[in-house]
């Protein structure tokens, strides 16, 4: 089964051409990783699948066209965690984990005594029962992010799009988080896309790598095949080693090119999400 | 797909569990007592004394079926029938409404600084009343004064004309529809300034308008507020959820499934039309918008659906709070109540604010 399908999907802001003709088919309960340099054309994906930006050509969700359904239908299947949330600082845990229930509420209704189980049964899922009437800017980047994912679990959509989860978390948290979204995955049968840049890391988890560049798809397959130092050093411009884990699975590091002094390395990490006041 | 099941045997018993923002009986009790003792010292307190006990049977000598003898004489009743009670009403739903538009209008645009008057309402009004009085006819004999209507217009038309310009473009967002705001709302000050200038001798009557005043309260006024006042707060009270969606910004209320510019397009005019009613009657009052919203949110939490109903409960029992004291410190001359919202308001939000950075 299909859970999501782009044909010939071309996106374009303020004119400018971000995502080319691009076609895709992800299947259902699969984890994709989305890999490419900064503006190649990841969030832009992401956010034409979730019904956020217009497109040409094809997007379908599951068995529907996706501009056919209304804009509460399509939040009921697919769940959408941005890059940088805005995170309102007054809201504890469990309300802003409410908020994820809105497609099921009625337009000027409230929520109903389901709406609350299901909530608290997420945050026990994603450890969060504890900090329930936390206030959100009192929580570390680690349980905020957390609580992002409670809020897009709570959509109880059937395809979940992580837009660099990781970002400034450490690289524990960033394991966890990972390894967090992946048990859910197993246990809730979610279909998984993830925008990553830490190639390590898209590499461990997801079944499949698709690296864009230039809004077209440069590359897809196993991380083995698609992560290697020619494909790299092409698209992203990096000097990087590729090296074999024992375990399976490969390690991306980044090198100093040659013995030039002073490179400019890796682009800096983005920045913590916006805590809106 | 359930989430339910995952775990058997957990989260079966179901009570609005930490956390929720649930309107309970204690915040919003305490705040309608807090605006009850408002309203019976605004009632019994000024020039002429009223005692509590005639006052109350007085009043229930209205209801059908009862027959009380009050013991206040025929000019204190009128007293209390013509001026007290009316101004009391009418500063309750003035700061009800002033409140609860900016509760609204602070969470549409997502900005701690919007206020009622935040989208050219307040100059809109302040051109509409200086033209009904520098150019109106006398209408003292008509059944509904010229200058409320003018300022109602003046302030509802000030707010569309922003709407449109911040739209025209097919821009949605809400910063330029707030610099449209901040342009509509200078152009039309700069035409109320000129017509002010021309007619120097309206000047001491636009500037007292200006400032705001209850003095004029009748029932006549009332009558005029309250259908917009019920409107108004049913379709912010029945938005106060969504506006709790909007709080993380459009892009993400979108993906959760709310139309984000349909939704601030009702709350706004649901909340000009509050806004337009309180200062054809009133004035311009400042203040009362951003300050009573602000306190409850550091009391409460920043969910709307606490939020918009605590705020419009204790608006009201400010304005009437701030209107006794305008009446009655320069007795028998009135401070203009705008000045004592600023006054006294300022401080006091000061202090809250201050408490609430030292608590964890």
């Amino acid at each position: 089964m299909t859970a999501v399908e782009l044909r010939r999907v071309s996106v374009a802001l303020d004119g400018r051409p971000v995502l080319r003709e691009l076609s895709l088919r992800i299947p259902g309960g699969s984890r994709l990783g989305l890999i490419g340099p900064n503006g190649s054309g990841k969030t832009t994906l992401l956010r034409a699948v979730a019904g956020l930006v217009p497109h040409q050509g094809e997007i379908r969700v599951g068995d529907a066209a996706g501009d056919s359904l209304s804009r509460r239908e399509l939040a009921r299947r697919i769940a959408l965690v941005p890059q940088n949330p805005t995170v309102p600082a007054g809201f504890t845990v469990t309300d802003y984990a409410l908020l994820g229930r809105t497609p099921y509420i009625p337009h000027l209704g409230t929520e109903s005594r389901r709406d609350l189980e299901i909530v608290r049964s997420v945050l026990d899922q994603l450890d969060l029962t504890g900090l329930a009437a936390r206030r959100l800017d009192s929580l570390s980047g680690g349980e905020r992010q957390r609580a992002v994912l409670a809020r897009a679990l709570a959509q109880q959509a059937p395809v979940l799009l992580l837009d660099e989860p990781t970002t400034g978390l450490d690289v524990g948290h960033q394991q966890q988080l990972l390894e967090l979204v992946d048990g859910l995955r197993h246990d809730l049968e979610l279909t998984v896309v993830s925008a990553m840049h830490d190639l390590t890391l898209a590499g461990q988890f997801a079944d499949h790598l698709v690296l864009l560049d230039g809004g077209r798809v440069a590359a897809a397959g196993p991380a083995r095949t698609v992560l290697t130092e020619r494909v790299i050093s092409r698209h992203y411009g990096a000097s990087v080693r590729v090296l074999e884990d024992p375990d399976g699975g490969v390690v991306v590091i980044p090198v100093r090119p040659g013995n030039r002094a002073g490179d400019p390395g890796q682009p800096a990490e983005p920045a913590e999400p916006q805590v809106a006041t | 797909m359930t989430v339910t099941d995952h775990r058997p045997g957990r989260g079966a018993a179901v009570a609005p569990g930490p956390g929720v923002a649930r309107l309970r009986p204690g915040p919003l009790l305490a705040a309608c007592a807090v605006l009850a003792g408002a309203a019976v010292a605004a009632v019994l307190v000024g020039p002429v004394r009223l005692g509590p006990g005639a006052v109350l049977l007085e009043l229930a000598g209205r209801l059908p079926l009862v027959h009380t003898h009050s013991g206040l004489t025929g000019q204190e009743a009128a007293i209390l029938w013509e001026l007290r009670l009316p101004r009391v009403v009418l500063g309750g739903l003035v700061g009800a409404m002033l409140a609860l538009a900016g509760v609204a209008y602070q969470g549409v645009f997502r900005n701690p600084l919007a206020d009622p008057y935040l989208l050219g309402a307040a100059a809109g009004a302040g051109l509409g009343a200086t033209l009904a009085i520098a150019y109106g006819p006398d209408t003292s004999s008509w059944p509904v004064d010229l200058l409320p209507m003018a300022a109602f217009a003046g302030a509802v038309t000030g707010v569309a004309a922003a709407y449109a310009l911040g739209r025209s473009g097919g821009s949605r967002s809400t910063t330029t529809l707030i610099l449209s705001g901040v342009a509509v709302a200078a152009f039309l000050t700069a035409v109320q300034t000129y017509v002010q200038q021309r007619q120097s001798e309206t000047l001491r009557e636009v500037y007292g308008w200006i400032l705001g005043r209850l003095t004029t309260a009748g029932w006549r006024e009332v009558a005029l507020v309250v259908p917009y006042a019920l409107a108004s707060t049913v379709v912010i009270l029945l938005h106060r959820r969504l506006l709790d969606v909007l709080a993380v910004g459009d892009d993400e209320a979108r993906s959760l499934g709310v139309r984000a510019a349909r939704v601030r397009l009702v709350v706004v005019a649901a909340a000009t039309l509050a806004t337009a009613a309180a200062v054809a009657v009133s004035g311009l009052i400042g203040f009362v918008g951003i300050i009573v919203p602000h306190t409850v949110r550091l009391l409460v939490g920043s969910s709307h659906r606490l939020l918009a109903p605590l705020s419009l409960v204790a608006g009201a029992a400010f304005l009437i709070l701030a209107d006794l004291v305008a009446r009655t410190v320069m007795a028998p001359a009135e401070l203009p109540i705008g000045v004592v919202t600023a006054f006294f308001g300022a401080p006091f939000f000061a202090l809250v604010l201050r408490g609430s950075r030292q608590a964890p």
